[in-house]
């Protein structure tokens, strides 16, 4: 988890804001995930959310949905989300983090799960539905294998249980910015922001980022204003869907793609923006 | 309503297994059902009002019939019938609708979600809505909408939206993933009536409560028939597992009673089944640990049942820690067993069970072997067989 927390205290240091990208393990297709993640690494992503499918994911919005179903469709299993965890982190400094619901961890056995992603390089867990009334054994297990544990608050969260959460995370603090699924519409803006106002005054220990409903850099620069730094998941998913489903590109043309749609998450669209000036 | 045994504790636990496995948006809506509940549960007039509904509205107390002939088909012990089949609605799932209605009228809820899988629960909440003129959305496989089409008209009747879900085994499963989210979406001002004894805490323990007056109701009936509060033995269908926990749960601490749940061996324990207890394994589902059908990998597998309520790939908490601690026996009835189960009490008694009661039915003849004709076994009759007509149809 070091170097998870090398790299955002270097953003917070440098006031640049850190930019987490999820990507489902085995989508599109068991042989894609692996340069898709190097792409989003070389488009400007701070750190990797690597998800593991799981056939009930019930806070996932229908684009991640749809991953995960596809990737569990090709076969893909935990070791080769581990192979592929092991094949990015051997080549990239880059912090990658697992992301996923707690039965496929439990089933794998949870000593053995974070020991195996430890030894994989992952230097975290983001877990959707383990809140901190059930984290013992998970936290307990991370904590042994030094993996960071990420926790996630949300909007309804109240003020005190924000604090007990920043206290109990080992990594970063999680602020879903809706009430609702992954790839949400983020709703009145307003109310987002001043819940994250409150929660930054609330995460005083813990990098706070901003996540769900987040698709372009305008929603990025917005949402991290009070915040760390930002993560995009559904968005991405969609980005590739599109891609790959369209089939009339090469295969290099849509990693390329790829990184330039990161790249546009964290920076705008340079181009687009130069053509205006 | 005092607790007859100390489980689960403070933090929904029962032994493993239960708890609260929730994305954290759900926090604060799971918090502020346990303190409305745990005030409700306390506050007499809660009570009563609920009283006044399951015997106003509902049509409680339901009768405890002695099956004489049935009895004679099988030659062994008495058999008596638990008549929910006879509740408004057609089957126990009201119960636990009108107590929770009643919960979410004090709390100031307006919108009412609901997951079902045969329809029945999915009916008795919209029901309840109708009654109290709440806004009813009800999520429904696309599967379950085909085979259990009767329900769905019923519920559109009494003003429900019913949604279907065409997501994963586009059965009860997918359903309960689909209003979880819903709920998620719309914490703030919905109460997602849940149609069994899972999900996370307060869930089980609240739906187990609001259905406890089956087993409470046959004790006092039994000592008016037999002289006695206890039979020895009682069975009762288990998917999710609400009508078997509120027949047992009046028997837990009586240990010499016999309790069997039957769950549904679909084609067989090898083939597609949804014997969860008996083919299962530990796992987390819908916000609970619990015993669960799935793969070597934690991926949840497909149930499979002629019955669309037992069609569900888990099982409510306690009965994984009833089942561990022995306390419980669970067996299993194939599809076929179920069928043979409809055409026995409706041939005997003029009763046609729904195919989920038919579980419990089909399993007697095997089960109760070894029974003496001066013991007693009461079977918790869940609900009618109106709604199954069709699936039944191409088995006579």
């Amino acid at each position: 988890m070091q170097r998870l927390q090398e790299r955002l205290a270097g953003c917070i240091q440098r006031r640049e804001k850190a930019m987490g990208l999820f990507m489902t393990s085995g989508f599109p297709g068991p042989e894609s995930t692996l340069p898709i993640l190097r792409e989003m690494d070389r488009g400007g992503a701070d750190f990797i959310e690597l998800g593991m499918p799981f056939s009930d994911p019930l806070a996932e919005g229908l684009p991640i949905q749809r991953s995960s179903e596809r990737a569990l469709q090709a076969g893909v299993r935990m070791k080769d989300t581990f192979n592929t965890a092991d094949a990015f982190c051997a080549k990239s400094n880059t912090p990658l983090l697992l992301m996923g619901y707690a039965n496929p961890i439990n089933r794998y056995g949870i000593s053995a799960f974070c020991r195996d992603a430890r030894n994989a390089g992952v230097e975290g867990l983001i877990l959707a539905d383990v809140p901190l009334e059930e984290h013992l054994p998970f936290a307990s297990e991370a904590a042994a294998s030094s993996l960071g544990l990420v926790r996630l608050i949300a909007p309804n969260t109240p003020d005190e249980r924000i604090r007990e959460i920043d206290k109990a995370t080992t990594a970063f603090v999680y602020a879903v910015s809706i009430t609702g699924l992954t790839g949400s519409g983020l709703g009145a803006i307003e109310q987002v922001e001043a819940y994250l106002r409150r929660a930054r005054d609330m995460v005083r220990t813990h990098p706070l980022l901003a996540g769900f409903g987040i698709g372009t850099h305008k929603d990025a620069v917005r949402l991290s204003h009070h915040t760390d730094g930002f993560i995009v998941g559904s968005a991405l998913i969609e980005k590739v869907e599109t891609l790959w489903n369209d089939g009339s590109k090469p295969t290099k043309t849509l990693y390329e793609e790829i990184r330039r749609f990161a790249r546009a998450l964290k920076e705008g669209d340079k181009t687009v923006e130069q053509e205006k000036a | 309503m005092e607790k007859t045994h100390p489980l689960p504790d403070e933090r929904g636990h029962f032994g493993l297994y239960g708890g609260v496995f929730v994305p954290e948006t759900l926090i604060p809506a799971i918090e502020e059902l346990r303190k409305a509940y745990a005030a409700a549960r306390k506050n007499p007039a809660f009570r009563q009002e609920l009283d006044t509904m399951l015997t106003a509205y509902a049509g409680r107390p339901t009768p405890l019939t002695f099956c004489e002939r049935l009895t004679a088909a099988l030659g062994g012990p008495k058999i008596y019938l638990k008549r929910e089949d006879l509740c408004h609605t057609g089957a126990h799932k009201i119960n636990n609708t009108i107590g929770q209605i009643l919960l979410a009228r004090r709390m100031g809820k307006t919108r009412i979600i609901a997951e079902t899988g045969a329809g029945q629960h999915g009916v008795a909440t919209a029901t309840v809505c109708a009654r109290f003129g709440l806004q009813c959305i009800v999520y429904m496989g696309e599967e379950d909408i085909e085979r259990q089409h009767l329900n769905v008209l019923r519920m559109q009747l009494l003003g429900a939206d019913v949604r279907s879900v065409s997501s994963g085994s586009r059965t009860l499963k997918d359903a309960t993933n689909e209003a979880i989210r819903d709920w998620v979406t719309n914490v703030r001002d919905t109460f997602y009536i849940i149609g069994s004894v899972v999900g996370p805490h307060p869930y089980p323990m609240m739906v187990r409560d609001f259905h406890r007056v089956i087993g409470d109701e046959t004790r006092w009936q039994l000592q008016g028939v037999e002289g006695r509060p206890a039979p020895d033995a009682a069975v009762a269908c288990v998917g999710g597992g609400s009508n078997a926990i509120g027949l047992f749960y009046a028997f837990l601490r009586d240990p010499h009673v016999q309790l069997y749940g039957v769950e549904a061996a679909g084609e067989g324990l090898n083939g597609r089944h949804a014997a969860t207890l008996t083919k299962g394994s530990p796992g987390i589902l819908h916000g609970t640990m619990s015993y669960l059908l799935q793969d070597e990998e934690g991926q949840v597998q497909l149930a499979h049942s002629i019955s669309a309520g037992l069609d569900y790939p888990g099982v409510g908490p306690e009965h994984a820690w009833l089942r561990d601690t022995g306390r419980v026996h669970y067996a299993s009835a194939t599809d076929a067993q179920a069928i043979e189960g409809v055409k026995l009490l409706s041939k005997t008694e003029g009763v046609i069970p729904a195919l989920e009661t038919a579980h419990a039915i089909g399993w007697l003849p095997n089960g109760i072997r070894g029974m003496a004709r001066n013991e007693v076994v009461v079977v918790n009759c869940s609900g009618r067989g109106d709604k199954d007509m069709g699936t039944i149809a191409k088995h006579l």
